[in-house]
């Protein structure tokens, strides 16, 4: 795995690394990738992916309102926020 | 007072030979005493639980007395607990306190069992020996230089040393049955949707499971038959009857086809096969038949897992942005930096490996060669599974393939550390049911013995395990280390 692959993928799952980070990371994961391409040895042709592990169907509820509105007990776990939003740097100039 | 099971301990509370009170102030000196060698615990709930304790205490007089009353239990810190903090092992949670209790937390709390603490862990259940926790390692009892396993580390060790008659853990690629076999306990992993994953806090949703630790399959049994059955709340749990466990396990034994893939034995560590050996010679002679079978794509198994449980891992752990709650990094200046910030100061090496391990393999180009192969190799591991199911009731071998490493040995080798889950990875990747039961000794460590059931065979796993232990004795054994602590 090369040095800009690493950079890319660390972006879009938004994790900053430094760059003497990058070299390990890519060996330990180029390691990672070696031990999951022994799957190729196995012909998957015609096979169907597995989903659910009982291979259930996703059961639905109807869309109605169960829960009371919690917010407030929800954002006591955050010191940021102000009439029940959350507070984040500037966005939009 | 500490080797007494669940059962002696629900007896003597509903005898009143015992109060409530006492018993869970025995279990909090005791923890008091020797858990800073052992580094078990996250937080210990000294205040709530002898509170509930007292009120408990004074139930029973009255003759309220619930199925558990009184009997105090340790929940791994990745069940959400109200009031009470749950870190998941992480930076990223340190602070975080759930405005809701799980189900499964909530379930026992219903049974009367009171929260003593919530146990150490790997970081938000990622690792195989503990070490990966923000909170510090967790060591073995039997040998303070070795792990006790993972992730579920701090709720195997707190039961090995006798802290606890038993405590919660999860279950993603081996989390409860790898420990439980390097600490010398009991751990059951239930059938995927066996029991509710709501409030669980979610690592790979499809092979993450919570289940028991306990010293013998009996008090399993029980405390699987109060965690388990169906919750609204949790759309892949069963709506599957559950079964009085206990009945099941203690019941007259019946004669069981037991299935041994040739592919667990292959290369194996020597000492580890002869243990393994004795272990099958007493099933064969009481009454089983030893069938050899073959699950050759089982080995598959960590490769086709180091995609799924990542993939899912990434997903999952988007949430943690830093602006809802969790760690939030200061001196950004702008959102993106917000994420990046919270999130690479917030978790830990190898959660981030993981995160991008799953990100690169759901990425466009690489989802087909990657997670498309796996959950393909899924279904080849299944199918195995059920047809080895048409021909025998049960599948054993050893839980892990050695007794518990040094502290450190496997730390900067993550695919040295991957492997050491290589036995039980496959049946998350089905959602079999099993157990790991200890059977012996290698240089004075205990070695788990995993039986594997089918789909919801939790009663044919238990009832083996019970047969087992009213055959042999090694999981009455104790850390000698403890007399001298």
């Amino acid at each position: 795995m090369d040095k800009k692959t690493v950079i890319k993928i660390a972006d879009l799952a938004k994790i900053q690394i430094n760059d003497k980070e990058i070299e390990d990371i890519s060996v330990s994961l180029q390691k990672i990738l070696n031990l999951v391409d022994e799957m190729n040895a196995v012909n998957t042709d015609n096979i169907e992916p597995m989903s659910h592990p009982l291979n259930l169907k996703q059961e639905l509820r109807k869309d109605v309102v169960l829960e009371k509105n919690k917010r407030d007990l929800f954002q006591k776990n955050n010191k940021y926020t102000e009439n029940g939003y959350y507070k984040v740097p500037k966005i939009i100039d | 007072m500490e080797n007494k099971t669940l059962i002696e301990l629900k007896t003597e509370i509903q005898n009143k030979k015992i109060s409530s009170y006492e018993l869970t102030k025995f279990f909090l000196d005791r923890i008091k005493k020797i858990d800073s060698k052992l580094n078990s615990f996250i937080t210990i709930t000294e205040n709530n639980a002898l509170k509930k304790a007292k009120e408990i205490d004074s139930e029973i007089t009255k003759g309220n007395i619930k199925p558990l009353s009184g009997i105090p239990i340790a929940q791994k810190d990745i069940f959400c607990t109200k009031d009470i903090k749950t870190t998941c092992g992480s930076k990223m949670l340190e602070n975080f306190v759930s405005p809701y209790d799980a189900t499964v937390v909530e379930k026992l709390n219903e049974a009367g069992m009171i929260i003593i603490g919530k146990t150490n862990m790997d970081e938000f259940a990622m690792g195989s020996s503990n070490e990966t926790s923000y909170f510090g390692d967790v060591k073995n009892p039997w040998d303070l230089n070795c792990v006790p396993g993972g992730s579920s580390g701090g709720s195997a060790a707190s039961v090995a040393a006798r802290l606890i008659p038993c405590s919660t853990g999860t279950d993603t690629g081996g989390s409860i049955r790898q420990p439980a076999s390097l600490t010398g306990i009991c751990g059951i992993k239930p059938t995927y949707g066996r029991v509710s994953r709501y409030g669980m806090i979610a690592f790979a949703s499809s092979l993450d499971q919570a289940g028991i630790f306990t010293r013998t399959a009996k008090d399993c049994a029980i405390l699987l038959s109060h965690i388990s059955g169906y919750d609204p709340k949790d759309s892949t749990s069963s709506k599957k009857e559950v079964p009085d466990y206990y009945k099941e396990c203690i019941k007259k034994f019946e004669k069981m086809k037991i299935g041994i893939p040739e592919e667990f034995l292959d290369g194996l560590d020597s000492k580890v096969s002869e243990v393994f050996n004795e272990s099958v010679n007493i099933f064969k002679s009481n009454g089983c038949d030893i069938k050899k079978i073959s699950l050759k794509n089982s080995k598959l198994g960590v490769s086709a897992y180091q995609v799924v449980a990542p993939a899912e891992c990434s997903s999952n752990l988007s949430r943690f942005d830093g602006v809802r709650y969790g760690f939030r990094a200061n001196d950004v200046n702008n959102i993106d930096e917000l994420y990046k910030k919270s999130r690479s100061e917030g978790f830990g090496d190898e959660v981030k490996r993981r995160i991008l391990i799953g990100t690169y393999a759901l990425s466009t180009g690489y989802y087909d060669a990657y997670y498309l192969k796996a959950q393909k190799i899924r279904t080849i591991i299944s199918q195995e599974f059920q047809n080895a199911f048409k021909e025998v009731d049960v599948i054993i071998g050893p839980t892990a393939p050695d007794c518990a490493f040094k502290l450190g040995e496997k730390l900067n080798d993550p695919i040295a550390m991957y492997l050491s889950d290589i036995f039980t990875v496959s049946t998350n990747l089905a959602g079999l049911p099993a157990i790991s039961i200890p059977m012996g000794f290698k240089n004075q460590l205990p070695l788990g013995l995993q039986i594997i059931g089918n789909h919801f065979d939790e009663s044919k796993i238990l009832s083996l395990s019970n047969h087992y232990q009213n055959l042999t004795d090694w999981h009455t054994q104790k850390p000698k280390i403890l007399g001298a602590i």
